[in-house]
C-alpha cells in the first residue's frame, strides 16, 4: 500500500465508473481470460466498449439477472476470470441465490459489481438504492466485499480482483461525482485498512469506508477545531476485515465510530463490532442508514435525511468517548 | 461419438438402473422416481456419446453433463461408478455423513459432475454459460443440460435458453425429462406447460420430441442436434417418472421410502430386467 491523501473535499472532475471501465478495457486487453457479463446497464457503466472490443468475451445477459449471474458461473467453471455487473439492487437481491449456489458453493469465483451504492443510487429512488447489498455478501462464506470510496481506490481494487481465486467477490461503487479522497498513482491492498488520520492523543477512532471517508474527514477538522483527537480509517476492506488495524485502533483509543452508506443492520459496523465483541469489547456507536428503505431525491438531501453527514460522526465520536 | 449398439446401450441402461436402486437403497430413501427415468438416457450418453476421461474428470476437452434437476444425482452416481471414475461402491455412502455423493450434485465432491445443482433453473444458466466458455477456447466438445419438467417452472429456464439463441450456441444440448410430475403432483395440475417442444421451438432451439426410454430414439436425436448448426438444441425425453421401480413408477412419486420388502422387490425386478436385456 502507498497513497497520498489529498481531502481537499473536491469532486474528482473524472467519473468514478470510468476507474472501472478504463481498467478493465485495459486488463481485458492484457488478459484473454477476463470475460465481462452485463444485464444491460453497460451503458450506465460505460462498459459498452468493452462489448465492441471484445465482443467474444464480453457479453449483454439483458434484464435477467438470474441467468446472467449463472452464465458468470459458467464461464469460471471453463477458466474465465468473470466480471458481472448491474446495479447494486440487482446484483445482489435479484440473483442472490444464483451467486451463492451457482458460484460461491460450487467454489466458482465470480467477480460482482454493484453499481450505484446506497444514497448514490439517488433520483432512480428507494426502488434502486442498494443498503444491505454489501450485507447479502458478506454472509457468504469466503467471499470478499469492497467498498471503495474514490477513483483512484476503486481504479486499485479493479486490478487485484482478478487475482482472487477463492470465493465470490462484491465491489459496490459510485458511478460518478464522488469526492478524490487519494492522489493518483495511489496503491490500496486488499485486507488492509487506510490509516488517514493518527496521533497518540485520540480518543476514538471512526472507520468510515465508501462515500463516508470524506465525511469522516470533515467530521476530524471539526473536531481538531475544537481541541478533539480522532483517528480516522478508511476501511473500503470490509471483508476481509483489517482486524489488526481495528484492535490497535481499539486498543490506543477506546471508542470506535463506523460510518457505512448501508444499513447499520447488516454491514460495517456489524461487522467491526462482531470483531470488537468477541476481541476487545469496545463502545462504538454507528453512523449509517438506521434500518429504513431507501427513497428518491438529490444525493445531498438523502445524506442529510439519513444523518450520513461529518455532524453525524462528531455527535456519534462524542457519545463513544463519553462510553468509555 | 461410437456406433450405435442397440443391446449394449439397453444392458447399460439396465445396469443403470439397478445401481441406482443400490445407490439409494444404501440410504433407504431419496429421489428414486427422477433418477430411474433418466437410464437410458444416461446408457446413450454415457456408452456411445460423450468424450471424457475418467482419469481426468476435468479434462478440458471433455463434454458435459449438468442435470439441472440436480435430486437426480443418483443415477450420476450410479453411471459414472460403473463408468469407473470411482469404485462404484463408494456411492453406496449416498447422503452419510462426509460423503462424496449428496443427493443433489455438487462438482466439489464427486468425481465426473461438471457443475454444481440443486436449485432448480439454476443449471440452465451455468450449462449455458459453460457451453459459451468451451465456444470461447474454441473447443469443439458439447455440453448437455437436463431439466425436469416441473423444474421448466422457473423463469430462469427460459432466460437460459433465450440467451443461448441470441448466441446461437449449437454446442449445447438441453433434454427436458418430460415425465409430467413435479413434487406435489402432475405438471397439469400445478401449472400445466400446453407443450414444452412448442415454447422451446418458439423460443428459437431445434426442438425433437422422443421416446424417452427408447435409446436408439435418443441416440439419433443427439446424432441431429450435432448437425444443426448455428442454434442450440432441446430434445424433450417423454418418459415415465420412477420407471424400473416397482415402488415409484405406479404412483411417479417424487421422493420414495419403501419398507425393506419393497425395495427386495424393485432390486430383484431390477436384476431380472438386466439379466433379460443381457439374454436379448
Ligand atoms: C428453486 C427450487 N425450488 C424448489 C425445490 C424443491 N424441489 C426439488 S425437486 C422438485 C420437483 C421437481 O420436479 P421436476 O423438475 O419435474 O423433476 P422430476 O419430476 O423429473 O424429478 C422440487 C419442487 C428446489 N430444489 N429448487
Amino acid at each position: 500500500m502507498s497513497f497520498t491523501l489529498i481531502g481537499k473535499h473536491e469532486k474528482d472532475p473524472r467519473a468514478s465508473r470510468d476507474a472501472l471501465a478504463l481498467t478493465l478495457n485495459e486488463m481485458m486487453a492484457a488478459d484473454p481470460s477476463i470475460c465481462y457479463v452485463d444485464c444491460d446497464l453497460m451503458g450506465c457503466i460505460n462498459t459498452k466498449q468493452l462489448r465492441k472490443n471484445y465482443p467474444d468475451r464480453a457479453f449483454e445477459a439483458g434484464i435477467a439477472e438470474a441467468n446472467g449471474a449463472g452464465i458468470a458461473a459458467g464461464l469460471a467453471a471453463t477458466g474465465k476470470k468473470v466480471f458481472f455487473h448491474s446495479f447494486g439492487t440487482f446484483s445482489s437481491r435479484r440473483c442472490y441465490d444464483q451467486i451463492y449456489m451457482s458460484a460461491a458453493y460450487a467454489g466458482l469465483t465470480v467477480h460482482v459489481l454493484g453499481s450505484d451504492a446506497g444514497v448514490t443510487a439517488a433520483f432512480n429512488g428507494g426502488t434502486h438504492m442498494p443498503l444491505e447489498d454489501a450485507g447479502m455478501y458478506l454472509s457468504i462464506p469466503e467471499s470478499t466485499v469492497l467498498d471503495p470510496c474514490d477513483y483512484v481506490q476503486l481504479e486499485s481494487v479493479t486490478r487485484q480482483l482478478p487475482g482472487i481465486t477463492r470465493g465470490v467477490t462484491f465491489t459496490r461503487f459510485v458511478r460518478k461525482d464522488v469526492i478524490q479522497v487519494y492522489g493518483d498513482g495511489s496503491r490500496f491492498e486488499i485486507g488492509k485498512g487506510v490509516v488517514l488520520h493518527a496521533s497518540d492523543r485520540d480518543v476514538c477512532t471512526v472507520i468510515a469506508s465508501g462515500i463516508m471517508v470524506d465525511e469522516a474527514l470533515k467530521a476530524w477538522e471539526q473536531l481538531q477545531a475544537e481541541g478533539v483527537s480522532v483517528r480516522v480509517i478508511d476501511m473500503f476492506t470490509w471483508k476481509p476485515l483489517d482486524e489488526a488495524l481495528l484492535l490497535q485502533a481499539a486498543h490506543e483509543t477506546g471508542a470506535i465510530v463506523t460510518a457505512e452508506n448501508h444499513n447499520v443492520t447488516c454491514g460495517l459496523g456489524s461487522a467491526v463490532a462482531n470483531c470488537l465483541a468477541k476481541n476487545r469489547p469496545t463502545p462504538q456507536e454507528f453512523v449509517g442508514v438506521q434500518d429504513l428503505f431507501g427513497q428518491v431525491g438529490p444525493q445531498s438531501f438523502l445524506m442529510d435525511e439519513y444523518g450520513l453527514r461529518a455532524a453525524n460522526i462528531v455527535e456519534a465520536v462524542k457519545k463513544a468517548a463519553a462510553r468509555k | 461419438m461410437k456406433p450405435f449398439n442397440k443391446k449394449e446401450l439397453e444392458v447399460l441402461a439396465a445396469r443403470i438402473r439397478l445401481e441406482t436402486l443400490k445407490v439409494i437403497h444404501s440410504r433407504g430413501f431419496g429421489h428414486v422416481g427422477g433418477s430411474m427415468d433418466l437410464a437410458d438416457l444416461m446408457a446413450v450418453l454415457y456408452g456411445a456419446v460423450m468424450n471424457y476421461d475418467v482419469k481426468d474428470p476435468r479434462w478440458p476437452d471433455r463434454d458435459w453433463l449438468v442435470l439441472s434437476k440436480g435430486h437426480a444425482g443418483p443415477v450420476a452416481y450410479a453411471t459414472f461408478g460403473l463408468m469407473g471414475f470411482y469404485p462404484l461402491e463408494e456411492a453406496y455412502t449416498l447422503n452419510h455423513p462426509h460423503t462424496r455423493f449428496p443427493s443433489h450434485t455438487d462438482r466439489k465432491l464427486t468425481p465426473g459432475v461438471d457443475l454444481t445443482t440443486g436449485s432448480l433453473g439454476q443449471g440452465v444458466s451455468t450449462a449455458t454459460g459453460a457451453a459459451l466458455g468451451n465456444r470461447i477456447d474454441g473447443r469443439q466438445n458439447h455440453v448437455f443440460c437436463v431439466i425436469g419438467d416441473g423444474e421448466a417452472d422457473e423463469g430462469q429456464v427460459w432466460e437460459g435458453l433465450h440467451f443461448a439463441c441470441a448466441h446461437k450456441l449449437d454446442n449445447i444440448v438441453y433434454f427436458i425429462d418430460n415425465n409430467g410430475y413435479q413434487l406435489d403432483g402432475p405438471t397439469a395440475d400445478i401449472l400445466p406447460h400446453s407443450s414444452l417442444a412448442a415454447k422451446a421451438e418458439a423460443f428459437g432451439l431445434y426442438t425433437q420430441e422422443i421416446d424417452g426410454h427408447d435409446v436408439a430414439a435418443i441416440y439419433q436425436a443427439i446424432v441431429n442436434a450435432y448437425a444443426k448448426k448455428g442454434m442450440p438444441s432441446c430434445i424433450v425425453l417423454d418418459t415415465c417418472k420412477g420407471k424400473g421401480a416397482t415402488f415409484a413408477e405406479v404412483n411417479h412419486e417424487h421422493s420414495s421410502q419403501p419398507k425393506e420388502d419393497a425395495w427386495a422387490e424393485a432390486l430383484a425386478a431390477a436384476e431380472k430386467a438386466l439379466a433379460e436385456a443381457e439374454k436379448a
